[in-house]
């Protein structure tokens, strides 16, 4: 535990030392503020409530948590620390663990410091807090699923940009099987059975859930579960081709 | 003498090449043992199979008494280990960068603190400590992985060519260090000049085409040259027992490969004089 939280240290003070965790930071709140109140239309919906701001939320993860995974171990294979990293005595675990929470642990400080839209929302009108909450919680969960994936392909690669494309696509997919425009376009040749496993499947149909305050045990383990195989998956790469 | 490397038929295969061939040496403590070969001979592939980084495909590796297999942390915990090109984060600064690693070493504060000071003076990093890693010369940046690797005082040292890019009196400063460590561990190091060997060494394996060709001292070595060579006797033995045709995979070199290593001894040769009037 404690090799995880120096990994962890490491790693979230590692994208504080460049301008990229800043550049980020700023570009993510511009377009989520921009996208909530000029195309989500905030104040038009004369509704008490973030819900024009949520439903931009898996659209811009589509493209932002890419950019927070790909770093992790494609970084350690092109510079080659990842011989370092796997020469200390640590497991494999502990640095896969580590280094998830501090990509985690980033992206939860992105999205906290959306804060003043709700802030926002308060002082206008009389919003239901315990949605809004439920909202955010979706957003940290399926946050975490999206840096999962992107971690374990982030393994096979000692190419960033690779790494970014590949898990920008997996989040697309994952987005669209259960996106009501693309279920529609499906429904006409594709059997029912399997538009509905595919939609179980998606971020998109446990984060709506979750978006509109239903507190939902299933869309927790969902994305819980899509973390640890993940992880699991990202364990099993390194070791197979750590020095690769 | 204790063992603290015992290596019994280590092999590693890349597809069809076999990057080492069954290779067995045990290393004692106070030995300092340095590994020779042509590029592509098989010596990183066996310092990087005895740190844990690279999976033997047959073969076993104990290190102070624990199998690198089925015990890697404990083994990991004894091993002090600077790879090829001394790999370090870029955008830290030595100082965080070595207090990341004495904390993952599970120090205290206070202990790390005092160990980390220490390396600092033995290595020479003081006027560069506070400076990001990737703004370092090449010199300082191998002295800040060989700092890594002897900050929790190992007991088994493994580098990688400690002497790359440094200046000679870099060199001399990093051999002296060395021996300085040699009587209480056991140093595995691999290089590609032979002065390095006589300077250093205790003993000297020299690995071709994944096979030990020799094992023995430094003097044995040079005692297998005929007494009709006079000059870069070592280079003479090393041309004889090793390939001159490429290794599959390497095709860079030339077909006197032979002849620009002798080169480079005797250039090693000069330098170290002029550096520190030793060797």
């Amino acid at each position: 535990m404690k090799h995880v939280l120096t990994i962890f240290k490491r790693e979230l003070s590692g994208y504080f030392l460049t301008p990229v965790a800043y550049i980020f930071i700023v570009f993510f709140l511009l377009l989520i503020n921009t996208l909530t109140f000029w195309y989500g239309g905030l104040y038009e919906n004369q509704q008490a409530d973030l819900a024009s701001f949520f439903n931009w939320m898996p659209i811009l993860f589509i493209l932002f948590m890419p950019a927070i995974s790909m770093r992790l171990w494609a970084e350690e294979r092109k510079t080659g620390t990842i011989e370092l990293l796997m020469t200390l005595p640590v497991t494999i675990g502990q640095a896969v663990t580590g280094k998830f929470l501090a990509a985690w642990a980033f992206a939860a400080i992105a999205i906290a410091l959306t804060f003043p839209l709700w802030i926002t929302i308060a002082y206008l009108g009389d919003p239901d807090h315990g949605v809004i909450f439920s909202g955010y919680v979706g957003s940290f969960l399926m946050a975490g699923a999206f840096i999962a994936i992107g971690s374990a392909v982030s393994a096979l690669t000692k190419n960033q940009v690779v790494a970014f494309i590949i898990t920008a696509f997996f989040g697309l997919v994952f987005f669209l099987i259960g996106f009501p425009p693309s279920i529609d376009a499906m429904q006409t040749w594709m059997p029912d059975f399997l538009i509905d496993t595919m939609a179980s499947l998606s971020f998109y149909t446990h984060f709506d859930g979750l978006s509109r305050g239903l507190v939902e045990a299933r869309a927790a383990a969902f994305f819980g579960s899509l973390i640890i195989f993940s992880l699991f998956l990202n364990a099993l790469f390194l070791d197979a081709k750590k020095a690769e | 003498m204790g063992t603290m490397i015992e290596i019994r038929g280590l092999s590693k295969h890349f597809g069809s090449l076999k990057a080492v061939d069954n290779a067995s040496f045990s290393v004692g403590r106070g030995e300092v043992l340095g590994f020779l070969g042509p590029n592509g001979a098989g010596k990183s592939t066996t310092m990087k199979m005895i740190a844990g980084f690279v999976t033997p495909t047959d073969g076993k590796i104990s290190v102070c008494g624990h199998d690198v297999a089925s015990e890697p942390v404990a083994a990991k915990s004894r091993i002090g280990y600077l790879p090829e090109g001394a790999p370090a984060y870029s955008d830290m600064t030595p100082r965080s960068f070595f207090e990341f690693v004495g904390e993952i070493r599970g120090f205290s504060r206070a202990e790390r603190d005092r160990r980390i000071a220490e390396v600092v003076r033995r290595v020479h990093l003081e006027s560069v400590v506070h400076q990001p890693i990737e703004t370092l010369s090449k010199g300082f940046k191998r002295r800040v992985g060989l700092a890594q690797a002897i900050l929790h005082d190992p007991d088994v040292l493994i580098l990688d060519e400690p002497n790359d890019g440094l200046d000679p009196n870099q060199k001399h400063e990093v051999r002296s260090l060395i021996r300085e460590m040699a009587p209480e561990k056991a140093i595995v190091l691999s290089t590609h000049i032979l002065g390095e060997v006589e300077a250093v060494c205790t003993r000297a394996i020299i690995i071709d085409k994944g096979r030990v060709v020799f094992d023995g001292t430094p003097t044995e070595l040079e005692a297998k040259a005929p007494s009709s060579v006079e000059k870069n006797r070592l280079d003479w033995v090393f041309r004889s027992l090793t390939s001159t045709e490429a290794p599959i995979g390497d095709s860079h070199r030339t077909p006197q490969p032979t002849q620009a290593s002798a080169e480079e001894t005797q250039q090693e040769k000069e330098t170290a004089n002029t550096g520190g009037g030793e060797l």
